[in-house]
């Protein structure tokens, strides 16, 4: 070959690492420009449009933090935010400790675990209008089916949507129902958990609770804490339920935040100040998430599981 | 029954006596697939319930105490869902906005895995990062100026906001759980492909895309069912009564029903039910698989 090969050690692995730069580039590029289009573009614009009074008819007029300083003043702001507060407070401890407990009953290898793990995932994928309608018929006051149940037994009848003090806690009821999708995961995550572990305890003659104390919960550690948070994430986000089962109604006890915004922004067309809203339940759900990490990420356990 | 002997006052961890043992475990397992039992029966008390009373007439449904199996049945009640709204066109429209998701996010999700995973370049470790960064994000935070800006692009009445975004990325969650799996792929078989002259795209499509289809199928059913759910998109972007979803056509009848014929909203609550519930049916180790994907790797 007349080329002298010094050419090639100098120029062809950089040419090299040019090449693969593209290409990599080039195969990420869809995630890069969505990135770009669906998710920069809307941050810059809600930033602007926090500081506007605009109702997307007539022009934008700059007010600076006139939009924040109004939802301060706004009841039905803060009304909004206890109610997501104590829905997240309840429905996110509840379904993860149902889901852990129906999780280890099926880990004993009882039969037709398959089965049963069905059943309990089957109301995940329900479409969550289906399942709205639906709750809002069997949670009806004169004809619901609870109700029938309550009679039958000689109980009187539960106003569960009418009852302003009570139609909260009826949804918290009715997300339980979701639990199948931590349940899943908690049963997975059990099943990972390698048998020396507990042949070990046998040996040392642990009873059931020093098992499930010690090894466990600090194995499933992780597990847990990932559904927490995804827990704490999903629940500031529930819309259909309040939107579809109550109308946020009666007297705005189940008025959800995401419900708030949507009708700040599209039933009343403050859309600044809906801007405004977005941006505040964005810190409060990241200020959640660094409170969780800092006071309980300590105490999860890594490192017992292979992977 | 258990023997008198017993010596200490925790027999379940006295392992002196075997019969005892043994008929302790049987007793116990006896108590956890009860427990099981009625949990799940609680789970699935609601679909039967819907069923029921989608079956009944506008007089019974309201009757007690209620009939299980109403006679006679009114399976009519689906029919006349269909002469009450153009449920037919929802059902049509919905499968239009899955089937252009589906193609969008298995393409844009697997070729931007691929990269993710089977490529060397400068910057991927980050960009990865904010892959995982908006998978965490909260999506309604941007439920807003979306709007705003497909409203500016004059997609409010298309489908376009359900489909276009779609083929950009296809979702974070879907990349992440398509680069974990082409991770998990042998090398091997690339390495050999490009010692023979295979470019990158040609490895993409005839190696990594037909070994993968476990996990494409995941996507895909995860796909139909965001979609075929979905209710906050069509709810923002749609306004004229024939382009509606499924969702959102249910919705509405509800309102317009004003919950008097709750026979007949059972019946498109049925409609809207079953294709998932079938599709879950056969495809239920893709659903489980995705779930437990996203919970147990980090």
């Amino acid at each position: 070959m007349p080329i002298n090969p010094g050419w090639r050690t100098r120029l062809l692995p950089h040419t090299n690492r040019a090449r693969r730069n593209l290409m990599g580039y080039l195969f990420i590029a869809p995630f890069l420009l969505g990135f770009l289009l669906w998710f920069l573009l809307p941050t810059a614009t809600a930033i602007w449009m926090a500081f506007q009074d605009w109702n997307m008819m007539t022009p934008p007029r700059f007010i600076f933090l006139e939009n924040f300083a109004s939802l301060l003043r706004d009841e039905l702001f803060w009304q909004s935010l206890k109610v997501t507060f104590v829905y997240t407070l309840f429905s996110v401890p509840l379904t993860m400790l149902l889901a852990f407990a129906v999780a280890l009953l099926m880990n004993t290898k009882v039969r037709g675990i398959h089965f049963f793990r069905t059943l309990y995932y089957l109301p995940v994928v329900v479409p969550a209008v289906a399942g709205s309608i639906l709750w809002a018929w069997i949670l009806n006051t004169e004809f619901g089916f609870l109700n029938i149940l309550l009679r039958a037994v000689g109980l009187p009848k539960v106003r569960w949507l009418v009852d302003p003090n009570l139609a909260l806690f009826s949804l918290i009821l009715v997300s339980l129902w979701g639990l199948g999708s931590t349940m899943v995961i908690y049963l997975a995550g059990l099943q990972g958990v390698p048998d020396v572990y507990y042949e070990a305890a046998d040996i040392d003659g642990a009873g059931r609770w020093h098992k499930l104390r010690h090894i466990t919960i600090p194995l499933m550690s992780p597990v847990i804490f990932f559904t927490l948070v995804m827990g704490i994430i999903g629940s500031f986000q529930v819309f259909t339920a309040g939107y579809l089962i109550t109308g946020g109604g009666p007297d705005n006890a189940t008025l959800f935040y995401v419900l708030h915004i949507y009708r700040t922004g599209f039933k009343n067309f403050h859309m600044g100040e809906a801007a405004a809203l977005s941006w505040v339940l964005f810190v409060i759900i990241v200020a959640l998430v660094a409170i969780i990490f800092k006071y309980i990420g300590g105490s999860v356990h890594y490192g017992g599981r292979e992977s | 029954m258990t023997p008198s002997s017993k010596p200490t006052s925790n027999p379940s961890v006295w392992p002196g006596d075997p019969h005892n043992h043994a008929a302790l475990r049987r007793w116990r397992r006896f108590v956890i697939w009860l427990l099981l039992i009625l949990g799940a029966s609680t789970m699935i008390l609601p679909f039967l319930w819907m069923v029921s009373s989608s079956l009944k007439d506008q007089l019974s449904v309201f009757m007690y105490p209620p009939q299980w199996l109403p006679d006679p049945p009114h399976f009519e009640n689906y029919i006349d869902v269909f002469v009450v709204k153009p449920f037919h066109l929802y059902v049509r429209n919905t499968l239009y906005i899955v089937l252009m998701n589906e193609i969008a996010i298995l393409w844009a999700a697997s070729f931007c895995a691929y990269g993710f995973s089977r490529l060397e370049f400068w910057g991927r470790r980050f960009w990865f990062s904010v892959v995982i960064g908006t998978m965490m994000l909260p999506s309604v935070i941007l439920i807003v100026p979306t709007f705003v800006l497909f409203s500016r692009l004059g997609w409010i009445d298309t489908y376009l906001p359900f489909i276009v975004p779609a083929f950009f990325g296809g979702g974070a969650f879907n990349i992440f759980l398509l680069t974990q799996f082409f991770r998990t792929l042998p090398q091997e078989l690339a390495d050999a492909a490009r010692i023979d002259g295979c470019g990158e795209l040609s490895i993409y499509a005839r190696i990594i895309l037909p070994l993968a289809k476990p996990a494409l199928a995941t996507v895909a059913v995860f796909t139909f069912l965001n979609a075929w759910n979905d209710f906050i998109g069509p709810l923002l972007y749609l306004s004229t009564n024939e382009k509606y979803t499924v969702a959102m056509g249910l919705a509405l009848f509800r309102g317009a029903l004003l919950q008097t014929r709750w026979d007949l909203l059972m019946a498109a609550a049925v409609i809207m039910t079953v294709p998932v519930l079938i599709l879950f049916f056969f495809a239920q180790r893709y659903f489980i698989e995705g779930v437990v994907m996203t919970g147990l790797k980090e």
